[in-house]
């Protein structure tokens, strides 16, 4: 119901309309969800996690474990949003979950009647027999029961967003020790960030009725605010909660940019901040406790300061009758405050018999407890337990209660460093750089009352500025209240019946009792035996009492027994917001060559190659199938020209006069001899002796060189080039650099190649002047280009390198002479086929596992020189006779289907791992030989060309007759390609 | 969590390749022996506390640096390139 009078936080002037559950609604701008429902009558918001039961709100922020309702709609639903935080809109549509059919009547709800079953380790015992239950039974069962929400399905449609911001000071929390702390720090010329998770700045003072300097302090506050706002030098972020502290001083954020608008006004939904700050000022302020009774968790029983907050932030209260239960002082400000508000103050309930009345008019009852609360659906009234034991029954719609309050400590504690207990308030606290570079202020160390607060925010702001390197002077403080704060310890109210503990989980007294029972002493077992503190609040405001109850029952005091860890992130972070800018496409960054547009105006289908994307094959007319498309490419190269982008090799640019020594020792074969004007293929190992990485190196002068690496390894050997130089021999005179963005390079291969180039080069090549790994600076149409005789087809073939700009022009130009000759391009599936045939091997065959030795060259591994890689290839393990060596294969038997990935046999053995000789690594159909052919690893593999073999592939349950072969299996003179 | 590069400044962790121990720098001559070349290449300590290792920051300047950083408490204590000397 809505109350008459001043209320900061709505503009009664603008109502709001939204439906919640199907129902249309009205509320003020201003308004949560959780204030407007209270004000239009609504008690009963969700149902509970474990045993269904009703609940209604419980606090008035984001720590908020019962009013978890589903926003918005189709694609863009978002369950278990807080209704508490969720600001409303013209439109806001929200539904109430963990229930069906209705809320109001829900089948799960049974679950409740069958609690004396479902305690703590209820799943531990029970699911565990019979076996065979699990997988058909019990696991579906509790998957079906399992959750809180429901995710929408379909693709979201949602936009979020990641940013970065860097500042001198970051203040968390914006209430009177936040404020200050800003303002301080600010006026030393810092640079600060204000982060506050609430949708203006004020923290409690939003929520108080109180003064500071003579003004109602939630007007100061909106002052103070519009200072720093005013001000070059302060960020306020507000709608954004701190999540996370990590190393270095960087902190994570979550800013809900736009969840208090409509969908159609909204650009960005979320967006997840990286701060980095030199000096942070905790201000996170502190969190109300409950204290657990008989149902203790009906609709109308809430948090005290919370039943205050909503009657004098946003006028509203969940009934005309009230009371309040506490254990300290602050309880009676809430009933003084309810009362002031006109709300009829039934009972202001102390468990401490000597406890004086700080609320004024209302009926006191010192040394009482509230034993019990009733009403299913909504509270309607308590049992009072006098001191002596009498019980009375007292009717009221709403119940305010307060075991005192917890600094939020979170933060201060996610680098592992645990809070300290202080006994006068019976809480823990935060201390100074518990994460390093962090201080803490006002409620969050300890300190309650609104003159302290400000004083301890000032004093923190002007530390954390002057620690950042500025200069400046505590402000006055001003005129506030500083009442003091008693409190004593009472956790639970004694009696049958459940009392509850986490409202989110179903944790009651009971629960930690029997964990405690049964061994789980330690708080970390306890809470994972019971689940206490496991939900998405992570138990805010349940934890401490429940840590309390454990101590108590193992006879520790709470310091002893400890608190569970704190982890990030302080609220729920939707993955959405973590991985901003990586949903489908944009999950990885995307590299197009030069030629990309005209491969795909050529119909290429494009496939991923590292984050490249390469033409697979370039269909024609006729052709349904990429086999088709394969085989005529393959035949195209080997009978006319063909045409292949290979730009995404890497290159790396060489210079100085130690390149060679360098090459060297980087490569197991020698290059210093390399003459200016040829290329030479080398093998790259890594320190363990294994197979890097391959690729041709070519010297364009005395002291320029070209080294072309892998597609795949390019990154890698670029990194191992830096490591290798600046590690072994910075001393060596050179320096190098990754070009392989800069040039695009077009291979350019078969019988036709020379007539092709010949027409384009404006100096035309001969075999003489230009043999097999030649290299050299020509020019294509007066453009400068480099042009490499180098062959991966084994056909007489040519690589083409010019700046990336006239990439897509040439490539044109190079199809279109190709197909005028008979050719044209080819992609990634021909390339393949065509290296299978010649045997050239490909990081599926130097996949990390193989030594030179396997492959073949063996003899590379130049003993005349040290090289990276050569001391441990020479161990005997990796030059032993019986390792799998490189071969060819071909289908002989029956069935002509080869499968990489199949393992090889001897074929009278039995397909068992005992038996395994070798496996298959590359297959293609050859047409030029007609037949299928593979590469693979066999043991003994070069004596055995000739010989039987069978391929078995388990998976596919294909069983193959193989001949091992040289591994070239075409032009094996080489003829071809020096032609 | 932020890296000193002795040559851009303090940047993010994301812009650094992250390689193991420093140890990785005293590489054996060829003849050093087995042992020698076994140790190197594959022992290793496991410090809780101060530790060495390598990290390139590979999308800054490229350099190869040794960090000096507590692997309990995160502290990073110094970031030298390896070529200093």
């Amino acid at each position: 119901m809505r109350i008459d009078g001043k209320a900061h936080g709505i503009d009664r002037s603008k109502p709001v309309s939204f439906r919640f559950d199907g129902v249309t609604h009205s509320g003020f701008q201003g308004d949560t969800l959780a204030s407007a429902l209270m004000g239009a009558g609504v008690r009963m918001l969700g149902r509970s996690f474990k045993y269904h039961r009703p609940r209604g709100v419980l606090t008035s922020g984001s720590e908020e474990p019962n009013a978890l309702v589903t926003v918005r709609s189709g694609a863009q639903a978002e369950p278990n949003m807080r209704a508490t935080i969720q600001e409303i809109y013209e439109g806001l549509e929200a539904k109430s979950q963990n229930r069906w059919p209705s809320l109001g009547f829900d089948l799960m709800a049974v679950n409740d009647l069958a609690a004396p079953f479902f305690g703590a380790g209820f799943y531990y015992k029970t699911f565990m027999w019979p076996k065979a239950f699990w997988e058909k039974l019990y696991e579906p069962l509790i998957r079906h029961a399992a959750g809180l929400g429901a995710l929408p399905g379909g693709d979201n449609p949602d936009a979020y967003e990641k940013a970065y911001a860097f500042c001198d000071v970051l203040v968390v929390g914006s209430g009177p020790a936040g404020l200050m702390a800003a303002l301080t720090a600010a006026k030393t010329g810092a640079d600060v960030i204000l982060c506050e998770e609430d949708s203006m700045l004020g923290g409690r003072l939003l929520s108080e009725r109180e003064t500071i300097d003579g003004m109602d302090a939630a007007l100061w506050a909106a002052e103070i605010a519009g200072t720093l706002r005013a001000m070059d030098n302060v960020r306020i972020m507000t709608r954004t909660a701190v999540t996370g502290a990590y190393d270095q001083g960087v902190y994570g954020a979550l800013e809900r940019v736009s969840h208090h608008c409509a969908a159609s006004q909204a650009t960005l939904l979320e967006c997840f901040w990286r701060i980095t700050a030199q000096r942070t000022v905790l201000a996170s302020g502190a969190l109300e406790r409950h204290i657990a009774f008989r149902d203790n968790d009906r609709p109308g029983v809430m948090m005290a300061g919370a039943l205050r907050a909503y009657a004098n932030r946003w006028g509203v209260a969940p009934g005309r009758s009230v009371a309040v239960f506490g254990n300290n002082d602050d309880a009676h400000r809430t009933a003084r405050d309810l009362a002031k508000a006109g709300l009829n103050v039934a009972a202001l309930i102390d468990s401490r018999p000597d406890a004086e009345n700080l609320a004024g008019d209302v009926p006191f009852y010192p040394g009482y407890h509230v034993a019990r609360a009733h009403g299913r659906t909504g509270l309607d009234a308590i049992t009072l337990r006098a001191p002596h034991g009498g019980e009375d029954r007292i009717a009221v719609e709403a119940l305010g209660v307060s075991g005192g309050w917890n600094p939020s400590v979170h933060l201060a504690c996610h680098m592992n460093k645990r809070p300290i207990w202080n006994d006068t308030i019976a809480a823990f606290v935060a201390q100074d750089d518990m994460v390093p570079g962090m201080i803490c202020a006002g409620a969050a160390r300890g300190v309650f009352s609104t003159a302290d607060c400000l004083k301890s925010g000032a004093e923190a702001g002007l530390e954390a500025a002057r620690s950042a390197g500025y200069r400046g002077a505590l402000p006055p403080l001003p005129q506030a209240d500083d009442a003091v704060y008693n409190l004593r310890r009472l956790w639970a109210v004694d009696g049958p019946g459940r009392a509850w503990l986490d409202f989110q989980n179903d944790v009651t007294v009971k629960d930690i009792k029997q964990a405690a029972a049964e061994n789980y002493r330690s708080v970390e077992h306890m809470k994972r035996y019971t689940t206490q503190g496991m939900a998405t609040d992570q138990g805010k405001s349940s934890n401490v009492a429940a840590l309390a109850i454990l101590a108590d029952v193992t006879g520790r005091d709470i310091p002893e027994t400890g608190t569970t860890t704190f982890r990030p992130p302080y609220v729920p972070v939707s993955i959405a917001a973590m991985g901003a800018g990586a949903q489908a496409e944009g999950f990885a960054p995307q590299r197009f060559t030069t030629s990309h547009l005209a491969s795909t105006q050529m119909g290429a289908p494009m496939i991923e190659a590292g984050l490249w994307y390469r033409p697979s094959y370039f269909p024609r007319d006729g052709e349904k199938t990429w086999r088709q498309s394969c085989d005529r490419e393959v035949n195209m190269v080997r009978n006319a020209v063909g045409i292949c982008d290979v730009s995404t090799l890497g290159k790396i640019d060489l210079q100085g006069p130690d390149v060679g020594a360098f090459l060297d020792f980087v490569y197991c074969n020698t290059f210093s001899t390399l003459k200016p004007g040829r290329v030479r293929y080398g093998l790259m190992l890594r320190e363990d002796g294994y197979v890097m990485d391959d690729g041709t190196t070519a010297r364009l002068s005395d002291g320029q060189w070209i080294m072309t690496t892998t597609t795949a390894a390019a990154g890698e050997v670029m990194k191992h080039l830096e490591w290798v130089y600046q590690a072994h021999c910075p001393q060596l005179d050179l320096r190098f650099i990754s070009v392989t963005e800069q040039w695009a390079q077009f291979a350019i291969a078969g019988p036709e190649a020379r007539a092709l180039l010949n027409g384009l080069l404006d100096d035309k090549l001969d075999d003489e002047g230009f043999p097999f790994m030649a290299c050299g600076d020509v020019s294509v149409m007066g453009i400068p280009a480099r042009l490499f005789r180098i062959s991966f087809s084994g056909e007489h073939a040519y690589e083409l390198a010019i700046p990336s700009r006239y990439g897509d022009a040439l490539f044109r130009i190079l199809v279109a002479r190709a197909e005028a000759l008979g050719g044209g391009a080819y992609g990634m599936e021909a390339l393949n086929v065509l290296r299978i045939e010649k045997g050239h091997i490909t990081h599926s065959e130097i996949h990390g596992r193989t030594t030179a030795f396997d492959i073949g060259f063996g003899r590379m591994v130049s003993k005349k020189k040290d090289c990276i890689g050569q001391t441990m290839a020479a161990r005997p393990g990796l030059v032993d006779e019986d390792r799998e060596q490189l071969v060819g294969l071909r289908p002989v038997g029956a069935v002509k289907q080869l499968v990489a990935g199949g393992h090889l046999f001897a074929p009278e053995d039995a397909p068992i791992r005992e038996n395994d000789q070798g496996y298959i690594t590359s297959v293609g159909f050859s047409p030029s030989l007609g037949e299928m052919r593979a590469l693979g690893f066999l043991k003994h593999g070069r004596s055995r060309h000739g010989q039987k073999v069978k391929m078995v592939d388990h998976m596919r349950g294909i069983e193959t007759l193989c001949e091992v072969t040289d591994p070239v299996a075409f032009d094996r003179e080489g003829g071809r390609l020096r032609g | 969590m932020r890296l000193p590069c002795p040559l851009c400044g303090t940047r993010d962790r994301r812009e650094f390749y992250y390689q193991g121990a420093a140890v990785a720098l005293n590489r054996p001559a060829p003849d050093a022996g087995q042992e020698a070349w076994e140790n190197y290449m594959h022992l290793r300590d496991n410090p809780a506390g101060r530790t060495r290792d390598l990290w390139m920051h590979e999308a800054g300047c490229g350099s190869w640096i040794v960090v000096e950083r507590d692997t309990v408490t995160h502290e990073i204590f110094s970031a030298e390139l390896i070529d200093a000397d």
